[in-house]
C-alpha cells in the first residue's frame, strides 16, 4: 500500500505501517553510517550528549558522494544496515523510531524495533542518482572529518522507501 | 622493438575511466537491466527495476555518479613486455589518476589508510593493482570500481576433490543466497575455480569484467554459468531482495589448474552497478 508520512516518525505514525507498505517520507531527517554511529556510541559511553536530537528521529544509513557546485548533494542511496546493527538498539532504546537502509537486520535490532515501537525501512540500493534527487537540504551537523561519513541533517520531500520491519516485528525479507 | 609510454597517459587515461565507469554502465550492463525490467515477473521487482533505468538516466544526464559508493578502485594491468614506462613510477601514476579522478569527477572517497585505525585517506588512493606481463608493446587497463555492500558478501571456499561439481555449485548458490538483499540485486556473480587461494579470488574478481552477455570458452563451464544462473534466479529473492524473478543477470566463471589435493572456488558478488571499463595504450 502506497503511503505518504511525515517526519518526526512517532508512534503514531509507526502504527498505522505495515511491512510491504511502499512510503514517500517528508521531513527532516539525520544521515550517519559506520564511523559516525561509533564515534555516538562512544560519546554515550563518556556521558556526552549525542550530536543529534534522537527523540523520534529517522537516520538514513547512508554516505553521500560530494556534491558539485550548485547541487543539494551528489549520489546518495543507502548502506547496508547491518553494520550497523551493533550501535542500533542503544539509539532505539533512547527514542530513535526509524532507520533506512538496505539489508538484514539480527535478532537484537529487531527485538529493539518490538521494544521501541520502532520501523525500518529500505531505500533501493544502488539508485543513489534517483534517491538524490528527493532531497532537497543538507548541512553537516558534526564529525566533518569524516568526510563521506559525517554526520547530515537533510531535508527529503517524498523520499521512496519500503517498510521491511514493522513495529510488530513482521519481516518483508523474511516473506520472500 | 621496445615501446616507450609516458606515466603521464597512464594517469590522463586512469583518470578519465574513474569518471567514465561511475557515471556510465558499460553496455553490456546497460543492455542486461534493460532486459531484465522487460521479463521482471514480480510488480514491485518491476517497479524496482524500473527505478534503476531512472537513476541510470539521471547518473548520465548530471553527471552524478550511478551509486554513492563509488569503490575502491580495482585495476587489471596487462602490460606488453616491450613496454618500458618513462616519466616516473609506474604505481605512483596509477595512483595520481585516481586522486585526480575521483576528486575532479565528485566521486565518493571511500578509502581508509589502515584496517583499524581507519583514517580517510581524502582521495581514494591507494588503488588496488594486478599487473600481469603479456606478449607485445600494448597496455591494458580494466577499471572495475568496487562498491562494498557487494564485495562484504563475497567468499571462498576450499572444497575437496570429491566435492566436484556439485560441491561447486552448492558453495556459489549458498553465497548468493546469504547475500540476498545485502548485495543489491539483481547482482553479477563472478567465480574462480582452481588455481590456489588468491588465484581463485583474483578470478572471481576479473570475472566480473568479463561483459554480461558473453559466456565461457569451455563448454562444461559455459552449461555451469548457464545452470547455475537459472538456479538462482528460481530463489526469488528478485531486485532490491524484495522478491522477483531477477536475482542475478550473470553467472562468469574463470578456471585455472590447480593442486591434485585441492578445489578452491571464490564468489565475488557485485550489485547491479558492476562497473566496467577497458582502454588499450
Amino acid at each position: 500500500m502506497d503511503k505518504y508520512i511525515n517526519t518526526p516518525i512517532t508512534e503514531e505514525v509507526t502504527a498505522d505501517l505495515k511491512y510491504g507498505d511502499y512510503v514517500y517520507i517528508t521531513g527532516t531527517i539525520y544521515v550517519a553510517r559506520d564511523a559516525a554511529h561509533k564515534r555516538m556510541t562512544e560519546a554515550l559511553e563518556k556521558g556526552e550528549e549525542l550530536p543529534i536530537p534522537i527523540k523520534d528521529a529517522t537516520i538514513y544509513y547512508m554516505g553521500p558522494s560530494p556534491a558539485r557546485e550548485g547541487k543539494v548533494i551528489g549520489s546518495a542511496g543507502p548502506t547496508t544496515a547491518g553494520r550497523m546493527d551493533k550501535y542500533a538498539p542503544v539509539l532505539l532504546d533512547l527514542g530513535q523510531k526509524a532507520m533506512i537502509g538496505k539489508g538484514k537486520r539480527n535478532k537484537e535490532v529487531i527485538d529493539a524495533i518490538i521494544r521501541n515501537k520502532a520501523v525500518y525501512f529500505a531505500a533501493v540500493g544502488g539508485a543513489g542518482a534517483l534517491l538524490s534527487k528527493c532531497i532537497t537540504k543538507s548541512k553537516i551537523i558534526c564529525y566533518e572529518d569524516l568526510g563521506a561519513e559525517a554526520v547530515l541533517e537533510i531535508e527529503v520531500l517524498n523520499f521512496p522507501a519500503i517498510v521491511v520491519i514493522d513495529r510488530d516485528g513482521n519481516n518483508l525479507y523474511d516473506m520472500v | 622493438m621496445i615501446r616507450t609510454i609516458n606515466v603521464n597517459i597512464v594517469t590522463e587515461t586512469i583518470k578519465d575511466m574513474c569518471i567514465e565507469s561511475n557515471y556510465h554502465l558499460s553496455k553490456d550492463m546497460d543492455q542486461a537491466l534493460k532486459k531484465a525490467a522487460d521479463t521482471e515477473e514480480s510488480v514491485l521487482g518491476k517497479k524496482i527495476l524500473d527505478q534503476l533505468q531512472e537513476n541510470l538516466k539521471i547518473a548520465d544526464e548530471d553527471k552524478i555518479p550511478i551509486c554513492q559508493d563509488t569503490g575502491m578502485a580495482v585495476i587489471f594491468m596487462e602490460i606488453g613486455q616491450d613496454v618500458h614506462f618513462e616519466g616516473g613510477n609506474l604505481e605512483d601514476s596509477i595512483n595520481e589518476g585516481v586522486r585526480r579522478g575521483y576528486t575532479e569527477g565528485y566521486l565518493r572517497k571511500s578509502v581508509v589508510n589502515d584496517p583499524l585505525l581507519r583514517e580517510n585517506t581524502k582521495d581514494n588512493t591507494p588503488a588496488i593493482i594486478h599487473y600481469t606481463i603479456v606478449a607485445g608493446d600494448k597496455v591494458k587497463i580494466t577499471f572495475a570500481p568496487k562498491g562494498f555492500g557487494s564485495e562484504n558478501m563475497s567468499r571462498v571456499f576450499m572444497l575437496k576433490p570429491a566435492d566436484g561439481e556439485e560441491g561447486i555449485k552448492n558453495a556459489i548458490l549458498t553465497a548468493v543466497s546469504d547475500a540476498g538483499p545485502n548485495a543489491c540485486p539483481p547482482m553479477v556473480v563472478g567465480v574462480g575455480i582452481g588455481g590456489d587461494f588468491e588465484k581463485s579470488a583474483i578470478m572471481a574478481k576479473q570475472a566480473l569484467t568479463r561483459n554480461a552477455d558473453e559466456y565461457s570458452k569451455l563448454p562444461h563451464i559455459r552449461k555451469m554459468e548457464k545452470e547455475v544462473l537459472e538456479k538462482i534466479n528460481a530463489f526469488g529473492i528478485g531486485p532490491a531482495g524484495l522478491s522477483g524473478s531477477t536475482t542475478a543477470l550473470a553467472v562468469n566463471i574463470n578456471t585455472y589448474p590447480t593442486h591434485i589435493a585441492g578445489l578452491p572456488v571464490a564468489v565475488n558478488i557485485c550489485c547491479h552497478v558492476n562497473r566496467h571499463t577497458v582502454r588499450i595504450l
